[in-house]
């Protein structure tokens, strides 16, 4: 069981897809409980995964490296491995391969949390075609679900790719006036990146090739060969990766597909588009771009730009967000923001950035699809999204618009909230590096203030002005339900995230040393002053060298 | 130790009631509404008096050392793997605990916030008996005693961020409790957001601390300060410490962050009693002598929290002289009174300072809670101008609110003359020559305040009655729930000065004994530095110096002449009064009267909210520049690129159809087809005709070969003629057949 697990929760959307093909389109409430039958059975089944990581969150995992004309395993980065490399389409090298750590497997259960919550949230919303939509959407989770865990870079590229195709057709078929323009221009952006990207895994590919004689697209053969690609061939590989993450991340400059692919969007399609599809960029970053090219990610001009850009898009994305008038474009803009602070922690390249970007990158998921359920529940009792259209909303909907001051406060990092605890630790990580990039990032935090606080007090405060905000009623049952997981899971990392920074520790600490291998190791370097430790004589003892790190050696 | 062991219920009974009321709170009635939410912070209060007396034991029995309880890990991970290296390369673990921490210093904050905050619930179950929301408003309350409690308990930089920054939201969730209207929800934004900035500066400062002393526990920092590890003027100490005072400015409603306080009166009163007078505002001083160790070795921060705290004083009671909002004067007030507090701690005096909070909680949330209850028999009446003679008719009011006037005037014996004496004692003692300067604005402001205090008692309680007749008909004193309040907190304002008795004066200023294990040290570290502070320091053997008590009489006499002067001016205002300054300087008036406009600058200059001509400046002219370049240069160039696309696709178009589709492809077939038009003329299927040019062709090449070109000529002249005319003869045939 545990062997397949990935299997099993992988394919679970797609099996109900595959199920609703079957059901007649006229009876759609039968079309709608089942979808959501399965996307919760695609929640319950990724649940297992949860104390079984647990419990080996500490352990080595494995990694498959070719020796002696067979693959073996030997102790790695990855958990629950199915599949053997090259076994898929031997003829290339191409292999069914997944597996996971500890930064896949958080954004793995965001990502069936989140697709049950966005199903959920259709029920009313979607009147049309509801089969087609249901079976892409469902589509759609298989491909993000892939994204995250194919060891294997074929199989990664396919995933990669497939999960546009739905993703086009939520936003070209259920989405709202300019659809159409939102839609090609979202698909033609990301196949941009995705193509460059496929030449630098081809080129990666051909590599390993010259260098082992071996035709392979395993991952963690690729990490053996790909650092020791000379600089001036990797800079380029690397910017063909950027281009392919950053687009998807959304970077500044390369963010305005996103205002409109998530204003013309369906609610659930902006709350998946947010919550998971960005995150694939950060995860590329996390697990590609970094460790293949160590030299160019710790080349101090590469990583000047990339922090200048996280940097600048924190700042500039609430400063745009603040003068939209539109809710969901404004929900859109602070994501720029917001994943700016999730890219700077990752090219902070510290242990404690770079978790804190993982957890941000969960955090943005939570909040930020919540946001945007908030602003599909006015929106589909008024079919507006205007600011000006509302005020005194919580004259009428109380309930909701309680709801949506925990949320902004989330989203706005209060402590005690999720959001706190990632850009805090995401902060303090870029502090250890450099105080600019800390005091200049801080800035967006007061933005975030400004922009949600004014949102909040156009849409809620006061009096109702406009008759047609009189009769609104707040939220079903359903609706509350919908908020439920992701109100919990806002206090839950606010108030104790110890579990997702001890999740996240052994990965984290893997990719730093591996990028920072050529500094001496930050674990295990002999301190050469007297420690703090000694010095106050108050806390536990020094540090030991990491489970991976010894695993590795 | 039952209540020391379980000293995390403190906050978290508060917490308890404001989720009671998150959940159930809509459907509960008043009265079980205000059990809940007021028993929870009466037993919260009880509890904390216990601690505090089970802590006096155990310190004695502990060296004087803080209480600590490490209820679990919270940021980051307990493995001992979740590192970053500090600023000399040495692996610091990223570790914060949910930790709870007792110490004097906190003590002192955790009775009198969870003292004044338990009389203050009590006197709202009056004071908001007749409002809507009223679960909502409890269910802040005891939130923000939560968030309050928590800041003083937490045993490190980042749990007290949590309570700092939950403070700051129950005070905007409470100054936007009358939501409706639309001042009350943009002080609330202004109130958040300035103190953001703020809380900006207490992250940054509590990453450099992490960064220089690899942790962010109270205990560490403190022993690491005091070790002698760092010089002093260390630079990055300092920066860290100005830092944490940005913060400390905007909690603390200091210069240039003080904005928000005046306008935080939107709220219902008890808020403004309870967050922005007696707890909530005195956080920034709690961090400031929290993190005395750190602040001593660094001189440059210490003189500018002086050189603030003083500025701040005398600026903010100019402005209380003029204004005529009841409210605004008392804030205008606390804004002063915290700067003397950032004085006292600025020069050292860290223990003035906490004296100074602790008796300022009693005598202004005291004014507050008296202004509200004024405000409550003038049927919601703010403005002093229709005010006048109610002292007859609220007589608990006007007696207990006298009290706290005399209190913050600092009349003898009254509890704010003994702290801000000592306040102002300390500024003159500690440091000669420009230090002397502080003391003197100190000492301006002392008469600044007890004139503008007794103005606001005589134009409140004395003079002519100035309001409406529907007014002054329902004018009542108000319920018990209300007086008994206001009864403690006088009694409070009149002792809690004997706690500071200075030796002077025969006492033996036990506050500053009490907390000494907090701050002596810091007396020897600065007396190292500076001689003249260890002077300061060592100032309990030279209190017999006549200077403290001429200073004393000094101070005495100018709230004296405060008094004197506002009861000459108000005491027969009446209809129409008109205020001296406004008749001798006019100009000046006005710039006071409009708090000098500096709301207005801030508005032009830092938010944008206003243009400045046809120019939007601030936050909101970079956004609207931002929005312009993003839809104009970043997308334009995204959609340019769209467009040029489609050009080449349409000139590919026209290529296509025509140079390669025309001329190529249908250019060929055209040459083809006119060859075989030609080729055609040659081939019309008559098998003779073939045999016979074949023949022909036989015979010419024949003759081409024998040199017989004219024959040739000859001979295809003649064929051609031969087959035209065979051929029209062909053709004719045809049509007389079909014809």
């Amino acid at each position: 069981m545990q062997n397949h697990i990935l299997s099993i929760i992988l394919f679970t959307p797609l099996v109900g897809a595959i199920l609703l093909l079957f059901v007649p389109k006229e009876s759609k409430d039968a079309i709608r409980w089942i979808a959501n039958l399965v996307a919760l059975a695609g929640f319950i089944v990724s649940l297992p995964l949860v104390p079984w990581f647990w419990v080996q969150r500490f352990e080595p995992g494995v990694k498959f490296v070719f020796e002696a004309g067979q693959w073996v395993q030997r102790p790695g980065m990855f958990k629950f491995v199915d599949g053997i490399p090259n076994t898929w389409i031997p003829s290339i090298g191409a292999g069914y391969l997944l597996g996971i750590d500890g930064i896949s497997f958080l954004l793995i259960m965001l990502t069936t949390l989140l697709g049950w919550v966005s199903i959920l949230s259709s029920w009313t919303a979607i009147q049309e075609r509801v089969k087609e939509y249901y079976i892409w959407f469902l589509v759609l989770q298989t491909g993000m679900l892939g994204v995250f865990m194919a060891l294997d870079f074929f199989l990664f590229f396919v995933f990669w790719e497939a999960m546009l195709v739905p993703m086009y057709l939520l936003i070209g078929i259920w989405g709202g006036p300019r659809k159409l323009y939102a839609a090609i221009k979202f698909f033609l952006y990301t196949l941009l990146g995705s193509v460059l990207m496929l030449l630098a895994i081809l080129f990666l590919y051909f590599n390993h090739h010259s260098v082992t004689g071996v035709y392979t697209f395993c991952l963690t053969a690729l990490y053996e060969t790909a650092p020791k690609i000379p600089f001036q061939y990797a800079i380029w590989l690397f910017l063909a990766f950027f281009l392919g993450f950053a687009i998807k991340v959304p970077m500044f400059p390369f963010h305005t597909w996103l205002p409109d692919a998530h204003v013309e969007a369906p609610t659930a399609g902006s709350v998946i588009l947010a919550g998971v599809l960005l995150k694939m960029g950060t995860y590329g970053f996390i697990r590609f771009a970094l460790p293949f090219f160590p030299s160019v990610v710790m080349n101090s001009k590469v990583r000047g730009w990339m922090i200048g850009l996280s940097i600048v898009g924190i700042i500039y994305g609430a400063l745009v967000s603040l003068m939209q008038k539109d809710m969901k474009k404004l929900v859109a803009y602070s994501s720029v923001s917001h994943l700016g602070f999730c890219t700077l922690g990752i090219f902070v390249l510290n242990s404690v950035g770079l978790s804190g970007s993982v957890l941000q990158q969960i955090n943005h998921g939570i909040s930020t699809g919540a946001l945007f359920l908030i602003v599909g529940i006015l929106y589909e009792r008024r079919h507006t999204r205007e600011i000006a259209e509302y005020g005194g909303i919580s004259n009428v909907m109380p309930v909701y618009a309680t709801i949506t001051m925990i949320m902004f406060l989330s989203s706005m990092g209060l402590p005690l909230l999720n959001g706190f605890v990632g850009e805090f630790t995401i902060l303090q990580g870029a502090f250890m590096e450099n105080r600019l990039w800390a005091g200049l990032s801080v800035i967006g935090v007061i933005l975030a203030a400004a922009y949600l606080l004014w949102l909040y007090q156009r849409v809620f405060f006061g009096t109702v002005t406009n008759p047609k905000n009189e009769k609104l009623t707040d939220l079903t049952p359903r609706e509350v339900l919908t908020f439920v997981p992701l109100l919990i899971m806002a206090f839950w990392i606010g108030l104790y995230p110890k579990p997702f920074f001890q999740i996240l520790e052994q990965p984290v600490n893997q990719i730093v040393q591996d990028v920072r291998g050529s500094e001496p190791n930050v674990m295990a370097k002999t301190p050469t002053h007297k420690s703090v430790d000694e010095i106050t004589q108050t806390s536990p003892p020094a540090v030991e060298v990491p489970v991976a790190a010894k695993g590795k050696k | 130790m039952f209540f020391l062991d379980y000293i995390w219920l403190i906050p978290l009974l508060p917490a308890f009631g404001a989720a009671a009321m998150f959940f159930v709170g809509r459907k509960m009635q008043k009265s079980a509404v205000s059990a809940v939410c007021v028993g929870a912070v009466v037993v919260a209060f009880v509890w904390a008096c216990g601690s505090v007396w089970q802590y006096t034991d155990w310190a004695a029995r502990h060296g004087h050392e803080p209480f600590q309880q490490i209820l679990y890990t919270w940021l980051g991970s307990d493995t001992g793997h979740l590192n970053y290296t500090t600023y000399n390369g040495t692996p610091a673990r990223f570790q914060a605990d949910a930790g709870f921490f007792l110490d004097p210093l906190s003590s002192v904050w955790l009775l009198f916030v969870t003292g004044v905050g338990m009389l203050i619930h009590i006197y709202s179950i009056g004071y908001m008996a007749h409002e809507g929301g009223y679960y909502r408003f409890f269910g802040y309350l005891n939130l923000f005693m939560f968030s309050m409690l928590t800041l003083i308990l937490g045993n490190n930089y980042a749990v007290m961020f949590v309570g700092w920054e939950g403070v700051g939201l129950c005070s905007y969730l409470l100054i936007g409790f009358y939501f409706h209207r639309k001042s009350a929800s943009d002080a609330a934004n202004k109130a958040f957001i300035v103190n953001r900035i703020g809380d900006a500066g207490f992250l940054l400062g509590m990453f450099t601390i992490a960064w220089y002393c690899g942790s962010f526990r109270f205990t560490d920092v403190n022993a690491l300060a005091r070790s002698g590890h760092f010089q002093v003027g260390d630079p990055i100490i300092t920066a860290a410490t100005l830092c944490l005072f940005i913060g400390a400015c905007g909690k603390s409603a200091q210069l240039p962050l003080y904005v928000w306080l005046p306008d935080a009166m939107e709220g219902p009163t008890p808020v403004s009693a309870l967050i922005h007078a007696a707890t909530m505002v005195t956080a920034g001083v709690y961090m400031v002598a929290r993190s005395n160790a750190l602040f001593v070795l660094a001189p440059t921060s210490m003189k500018t929290v002086a050189i603030v705290g003083a500025l701040t004083a005398i600026f903010a009671a100019s402005i209380g002289l003029v204004q005529n909002d009841i409210k605004r004067v008392l804030a205008y007030s606390t804004v002063s009174q915290l700067g003397y507090m950032f004085l006292a701690l600025g020069v050292g005096a860290f223990a003035a300072g906490v004296f100074h909070v602790f008796t300022h909680a009693f005598f202004k949330a005291l004014l507050f809670l008296g202004a509200g209850s004024v405000i409550h028999a003038m049927s919601g009446e703010q403005d002093m101008r229709n005010m006048g003679d109610l002292h007859g008719r609220t007589r608990v009011t006007h007696w207990t609110m006298f009290i706290a006037t005399l209190a913050i005037a600092g009349i003898f014996p009254f509890a704010g003359f003994f702290s801000k004496d000592e306040i102002l004692w300390q500024a003159w003692a500690s440091e000669g020559g420009a230090y002397r300067l502080l003391w003197l604005i100190g000492i301006i402001t002392a008469f600044m305040t007890a004139f503008y205090m007794f103005r606001l008692m005589f134009l409140t309680f004395h003079g002519q009655p100035r309001m409406g007749h529907e007014v002054e008909h329902h004018i009542h004193e108000s319920p018990p729930s209300m007086t008994g309040p206001l009864v403690v907190l006088a009694i409070g304002s009149v002792l809690a000065g004997l706690l500071g008795v200075p030796h002077s004066l025969g006492g033996s200023n036990r506050l500053e004994k009490f907390l000494e294990p907090v701050f002596a040290r810091e007396a020897h570290v600065l007396g190292a530095e500076h001689p003249a502070q260890l002077a300061a320091g060592a100032k309990e053997q030279e209190h017999t110096n006549p200077e403290e008590y001429l200073l004393m009489f000094l101070s005495l006499g100018l709230a004296v002449a405060g008094w004197g002067l506002a009861w000459r001016t108000y005491r027969h205002a009446d209809k129409g009064y008109v205020e001296p300054l406004a008749a001798a300087v006019p100009p000046l008036y006005t710039v006071i009267l409009n708090k000098y406009y500096v709301d207005e600058g801030y508005d032009y200059i830092f938010t944008g909210r206003r243009k400045l001509g046809p120019v939007r400046l601030g936050v909101m002219g970079l956004g609207e520049g931002s929005s312009w370049f993003d839809s104009r240069v970043i997308d334009g160039t995204v959609n340019g690129a769209g467009w040029i696309t489609r050009l080449t696709a349409k000139l590919s178009i026209l290529w296509d159809t025509w140079v390669i589709d025309g001329l190529g492809v249908n250019g060929t077939a055209i040459v083809a087809r006119l060859l075989s038009y030609a080729a055609k003329l040659l081939q019309w299927g008559l098998v003779q005709w073939y045999a016979l040019v074949m023949v022909l062709g036989l015979v010419g090449l024949l003759c081409a070969q024998l040199g017989l070109l004219l024959w040739f000529a000859v001979w295809i002249a003649a064929t051609l003629f031969l087959g035209i005319v065979y051929l029209l003869a062909q053709r004719y045939l045809e049509s007389r057949v079909r014809g």
